[in-house]
């Protein structure tokens, strides 16, 4: 008999309809005289919307997951990229992304829609570049703008000069404006800008409201159907129909805790994970499930895009506050949007591991782990790297840690009965077992 | 109360009978294509040491790569549990075991109880196992058997770079156009391979005592070189460290029974 109360979402199916949507209204985009922007899940695309209404993006990350999810599509797509001449070591979601372009097919059907501008950020290896080259394989002539964001980490962690470097940041936003405009001949809107501006923060605060919830025991959410919703603040964190959702899913949420609905009915353990996952396999999440393990999330689908602030001394983690009200001038809205973004819990461990550490051991203890589970993601260089000390620094405070390798988007480089192997491996070691059958 | 232990490995399946508690019988054969067969056989060969019917064995355990086709275990127990319940019924004292056999090295960190606390696997690679002992040693043309004892008539420190068996094998050719001496190639694929499970002992922590088990534990070439790789005098190695993983397996059943 099942231990707790489990119930879908109820906002599965409109989660479903605004993420198809998203990718038709970018290739629709010219069809209603609209631009159509790429860049990074991590660009401030806020900065892009002063520019009308009617700016579509596509962001790479989620595109190439989407690819990888479909392991043949991601064979071709890798598979020319390689042919093309782009090493396989490279990041999974650039090649997938690359390759698509080259064989020009689009994940979500139809051919690969070409972008107007590419707007991007570049604080991992491989960001700048990414788009550097995806807009040369467009054809060479689509305009592309890299906001360097790599300006050390946010207070706590780095304390020293920081109005220096959040300056350094913002600069560079403004000047973006002024390179949009000429590049699209249109006249930049910035009350369009404050309003895409405060969604993004409206977005990026009520998902980490929404992955509190999960501290709870049942957890509300698994982290299965966590990647289905934290995917709307990588799509474009500024649009407001995902801001209205995620209030909408937030109050589902907290519903589901009054009621004490599980995502897991039989929860008897729970674990976090880290980085992103095999995409074309996650029915390792399924799996776990059989033994009564919820993964309740990870640094990375709370902090991708959640904005949180590192309580040191309680170590926890918190939801950031919103800022008090709207930026009323663009210098305010480009300090405000460059500071929210700059506090991003997976932009730190790129300055040190021990940051990372530190907030995975906070999301451990308060949401009450009892193992994490580490993927060491050959896929992806900028979220695994110091993963290897996370986990030492992991095991060094008491938490019980396996790690299995793979690749986010290259489904060469996973194995999956070696991985259900070590997964049983490690429930056994948590007390659990696999029922049999 | 008699219970059989049998580890279907990816290249032989060893089975022991245990009599409360103490080994009474072994037996070991290819496990080939056809694992069942490879099973039954391995256990008749153990039953007839032991001197025993096989309706006289109460209960009987599993574990191996080829586990679920032992269909007679009442239990299967993975790999990592075996191994290091098997160092801590051989040398209570162990705190850390490593096990190379053919497919696969592991290293796994227990406690007093013999519970494995973290460990290490070797990841889709044969350079951390004993098959790329095997294949060196076709590589060289030297047979298996003789790889341990040559390895140790070497001094010379040749440093194999390639971390993927295919690579190193082209490495060896390389050495042998270079006319290097057999022993001091040897010695070279077995540092190679001593480096790969040390550091994933390494990754788990090096805390002595440190049992080895497993096929490659009775190649005294790899066993030179892991000591000397670990900066420490003793690895301590069963009798028939082969036979470790069914002991192990066999013991955790008799503790749940």
């Amino acid at each position: 008999m099942a231990k707790y109360t489990t119930e879908p979402l109820r906002c599965w199916a409109k989660a479903k309809e605004l993420r198809k949507r998203f990718y038709e209204d970018f290739k629709g985009a010219h069809e209603k005289g609209g631009i159509r922007c790429v860049g990074s899940a991590w660009a401030l695309d806020a900065v892009t919307m002063g520019l009308g209404r009617d700016v579509y993006w596509v962001t790479g990350e989620p595109y190439g997951a989407s690819c990888a999810f479909d392991r043949p599509l991601s064979a071709d797509f890798l598979a020319a990229a390689e042919n093309f001449g782009f090493s396989r070591d490279l990041c999974s979601y650039m090649r997938n992304y690359w390759g698509s372009i080259i064989v020009n097919k689009s994940a979500f059907g139809g051919a690969f829609p070409k972008a107007d501008f590419a707007y991007t950020q570049h604080i991992c290896c491989s960001h700048g570049k990414w788009y550097q080259n995806a807009c040369e394989l467009e054809a060479g002539d689509v305009p592309l703008y890299v906001i360097d964001v790599g300006v050390g980490a946010y207070p706590p962690f780095q304390p020293e000069m920081y109005e220096h470097r959040l300056r350094y940041v913002a600069d560079q936003i403004l000047d973006s404006i002024e390179w949009m405009e000429k590049i699209t001949g249109r006249t930049y809107n910035d009350e369009l800008f404050f309003e895409a501006c405060w969604n993004d923060i409206r977005v990026t605060h009520i998902w980490a409201k929404i992955c509190m919830l999960n501290r709870t025991v049942p957890a509300p959410l698994d982290e299965k159907s966590i990647y289905s919703l934290y995917v709307f603040a990588t799509l474009q964190k500024s649009r407001g129909q995902f801001a209205e959702f995620y209030e909408e899913l937030l109050e589902e949420v907290e519903d589901r805790v009054k009621r004490g609905i599980a995502a897991v009915a039989n929860e008897q353990a729970r674990v976090m994970t880290d980085t992103q996952p095999p995409w074309g396999f996650l029915k390792i999440y399924r799996y776990l499930e059989t033994c009564g393990v919820v993964s309740i999330g990870s640094l990375y689908t709370f902090g991708l895009e959640g904005m949180w602030l590192y309580d040191e001394e309680k170590n926890d983690l918190r939801p950031r506050p919103m800022p008090p009200e709207k930026p009323r001038s663009r210098e305010e809205a480009c300090m405000m949007l460059a500071d929210w973004h700059l506090s991003k819990p997976q932009y730190q461990h790129f300055y040190h591991p021990e940051y990372k550490t530190k907030m995975m051991d906070a999301i451990a203890k308060n949401w009450r782990c009892d193992g994490i589970i580490l993927h060491y993601n050959r896929g992806c260089e900028g979220l695994s790297v110091g993963i290897a000390e996370n986990r030492l620094g992991l095991l060094q405070r008491g938490n019980k840690v396996l790690t299995y390798e793979g690749n986010m988007g290259d489904e060469t480089e996973f194995d999956l009965p070696a991985t259900e192997t070590r997964f049983d491996i490690f429930l056994e070691s948590l007390g659990l077992k696999k029922p049999e059958g | 109360m008699i219970i059989a232990g049998i580890d279907c490995g990816a290249k032989n399946t060893k089975s022991v009978i245990l009599r409360d508690g103490k080994i009474i019988g072994k037996g070991m054969t290819l496990t080939g294509f056809d694992q069942a067969s490879a099973v039954k056989e391995s256990l008749d060969a153990a039953l007839k040491d032991a001197g025993i019917d096989a309706k006289d064995v109460d209960k009987i355990s599993g574990t191996g790569a080829g586990m679920e086709e032992i269909k007679d275990a009442s239990m299967k127990v993975n790999e990592i549990r075996a191994m290091a319940k098997a160092a801590n019924y051989f040398f209570p004292s162990a705190r850390t075991v490593t096990d190379v056999g053919a497919e696969m090295g592991r290293a796994v960190k227990i406690d007093e109880r013999g519970k494995a606390i973290d460990f290490a696997i070797n990841e889709k690679c044969a350079a951390g196992a004993g098959a790329f002992i095997e294949a060196m040693a076709r590589a060289i043309e030297v047979e298996l058997e003789e790889m341990g004892p040559m390895a140790l008539q070497s001094d010379k420190s040749i440093p194999m770079n390639a971390q993927c068996a295919i690579f190193a094998e082209s490495e060896v050719v390389g050495l042998i156009h270079a006319k290097t001496v057999k022993e001091d190639i040897s010695k070279a694929i077995h540092d190679a391979m001593a480096s790969r499970i040390v550091s994933m002992i390494r990754r788990i922590g090096v805390n002595e005592d440190i049992v080895m088990i497993g096929g490659v534990a009775l190649n005294p070439g790899f066993v030179g070189c892991l000591k000397r790789e670990l900066g420490i005098d003793r690895v301590y190695i069963p009798a028939d460290p082969a036979f470790g993983a069914a002991v192990g397996a066999a013991v955790v059943l008799k503790e749940e029974a």
